[in-house]
């Protein structure tokens, strides 16, 4: 089933030429309305007449996140704030996250794609969507919430936390579709186990989850824990929110692109060169259609491939592969993003520590968990017990505060942290997620 | 009348405490006196020895964090309800022990108490009042 028969199925030369269309009008809308483009496209000596063709984006200079943080908060948005009618953030420190802003048409055109999603799972407006991505901020929550109403089906707005509610209302409501993270899924189908309840017996067939990196492994895992089709989404907020991919329930091997709403590339990292399909990469995003803020060559930081070979689905959309690790030092702890140098920051507000530190993140049974070692330094440390467990609360109350994870703070004796080269080995990712297919 | 005592932070995990030993031993230190305060990730080794600033010198170099805090020598009557009678005229004095550990080695007649309260000053003058002996330094690094 297609929720969008006619754009999710065009030929793939009717498909370009769309891409190509829809990509002279952005770039010269994003040229002539935001300064950053304008600067960075001259000093690419790239002008908007010089796209004739699909592979002229080449040209065009990458954005990052930094150019983001740059921008902020709304430096890159292209329409006044009258015409936005909703605005998100990515997690992150006050000042260093990115937000992202949409207009009227935006909110439509994220609701349709997340429709066109639901769809792939093999949803209809018959079913029962349990939201248990975050509301708020993070885009999870709402972007999941629209499609779930654009489509037509009924959907309980259930947000994060509160595992025991989760489970009633799963008992309770009989949803048949379920919206999370994957290790939050598992985490229920565990509690739920504890409270002696037959996971498999719940009225759930499929779960569409995301918002992190997960394995084949896992995959496998929930759906014998849970009786359900486990599928993957992919969606990040400075592209859109969820439902930018989707994996289709018919070929249940990699995740469907819309492209008729983005231009999607894969790049070596380090020499940002464009690789061809088939090849390992980081995932580069262009918006084709989003007012508020068009983003040109958004570098991801995801690593993936992509796949053009037709699906059996009739989707003509290029595939991603699960997004296998990351080109950067981001972490990814139950969902929420966290750079290392977040967790810096935390401590150097607190008096006489110095950074020299260490994050070590594993996954017991279900969830994900970060464990942050740090040596103590003379001036930071006590002849008293109370002293320094009142500093290992206030660091992990002070993570939490800025950052939203639950952090298990250890202090360690000084020069104990391995350090190569002279610079520390600043985090250890014992999760064994990031396998290859 | 007070007492240098140095600590210092140790993981906890086997073979911590026997570094700082062998440091102490190869710098011909003698612990005269001890205590260890653990919770389930680290602990606080605190001691009293002979020779305090190589002490913490040869920590130091050998990479521990090493703290020095000031602590309390007392003589206690050697009896039962000895040391009840200092703790009992303390707490009417409204003077905290943070901690305390005992000598193993007597002063003539007296055993002796290592006490670090949250106010040394008036500890000091509590105890000189009502007749204790509060020991100096130099003599207690060499009991």
């Amino acid at each position: 089933m297609l929720f969008n028969e006619e754009f999710e199925s065009l030929p793939r030369e009717v498909l370009q030429a769309l891409q190509l269309k829809r990509l002279e009008q952005v770039i010269s809308r994003v040229y002539h309305t935001v300064g950053f483009y304008k600067k960075s496209f001259s000093e690419a000596g790239v002008s908007p007449g010089d796209i004739k063709s699909l592979d002229d984006i080449r040209r065009l200079p990458f954005i990052t996140k930094q150019d983001l943080r740059d921008n902020y908060p709304f430096g890159l948005f292209t329409v006044p704030m009258s015409n936005i009618v909703r605005l998100h953030a990515s997690s992150g420190t006050t000042g260093k996250s990115t937000v992202v802003g949409y207009t009227k048409r935006d909110i439509e055109t994220w609701a349709e794609l997340m429709a066109r999603s639901l769809v792939a799972a093999g949803l209809t407006k018959n079913d029962i969507i349990h939201n248990a991505y975050g509301y708020g901020l993070f885009t999870g929550g709402l972007g999941v919430h629209y499609g779930a109403e654009r489509l037509g089906a009924s959907v309980i707005p259930m947000s994060g936390g509160n595992t025991k509610k989760q489970i009633m209302i799963l008992q309770d409501f009989g949803p048949t579709a379920i919206c999370c993270t994957p290790s939050y899924l598992l985490y229920l189908a565990k509690k739920g186990e504890e409270m002696g309840i037959d996971m498999r017996s719940l009225r759930l067939r499929v779960g569409i989850l995301g918002a992190e990196p997960w394995s084949e492994k896992m995959r496998q895992e929930i759906e014998d824990k849970l009786g359900i089709m486990a599928l993957d989404i992919y969606g990040l907020s400075e592209v859109m929110g969820p439902g930018v991919a989707m994996e289709c329930a018919d070929g249940r091997h990699g995740l469907h692109i819309f492209e008729d709403h983005f231009i999607v590339e894969i790049i070596d990292p380090k020499t940002g060169e464009v690789l061809p399909y088939g090849q390992e990469g980081e995932l580069v995003f262009t918006t084709l259609t989003k007012e508020a803020f068009p983003l040109i060559r958004y570098r991801t930081r995801d690593i993936s491939r992509l796949m053009v070979e037709p699906c059996k689905c009739g989707r003509t959309y290029a595939k991603m592969a699960r997004v296998s690790g990351r080109s950067d030092d981001m972490l990814i702890i139950r969902g929420v993003n966290v750079f290392p140098s977040q967790i810096e920051s935390v401590f150097v507000g607190i008096e006489g520590l110095e950074p020299h530190y260490q994050l070590v993140v594993d996954r017991q049974g279900a969830l994900d968990t970060l464990e942050v070692r740090i040596e103590v330094s003379e001036d930071a440390f006590s002849d008293e017990i109370r002293t320094l467990q009142k500093m290992e609360r206030r660091i992990a109350k002070d993570i939490k505060d800025y950052l939203g994870v639950t952090a298990n703070v250890k202090l360690v004796e000084p020069n104990t942290l391995k350090r190569f080269e002279g610079k520390a080995q600043r985090v250890i990712d014992k999760r064994d997620i990031q396998e290859r297919r | 009348m007070q007492v240098e005592q140095i600590s210092v932070f140790l993981e906890n995990k086997p073979g911590g405490l026997s570094y700082v030993t062998k440091v102490l031993k190869d710098a011909n230190i003698n612990i005269r006196a001890l205590s260890l305060a653990d919770t389930s990730d680290f602990g606080i080794l605190r001691l009293i020895v002979d020779k305090v600033d190589s002490a913490k010198g040869v920590l130091k170099e050998n990479g521990f964090t090493v703290g020095r805090t000031t602590v309390i020598a007392v003589e206690v009557p050697d009896h039962p309800g000895g040391l009840h009678s200092i703790l009992d005229l303390l707490a009417k004095e409204g003077v905290n022990v943070e901690y305390m550990y005992a000598f193993v080695e007597r002063s003539g007649e007296n055993a002796v108490i290592i006490f670090r309260f949250d106010s040394v000053e008036k500890a000091i003058d509590v105890l000189l009042k009502n007749g204790f002996t509060v020991l100096p330094g130099e003599k207690v690094y060499g009991i």
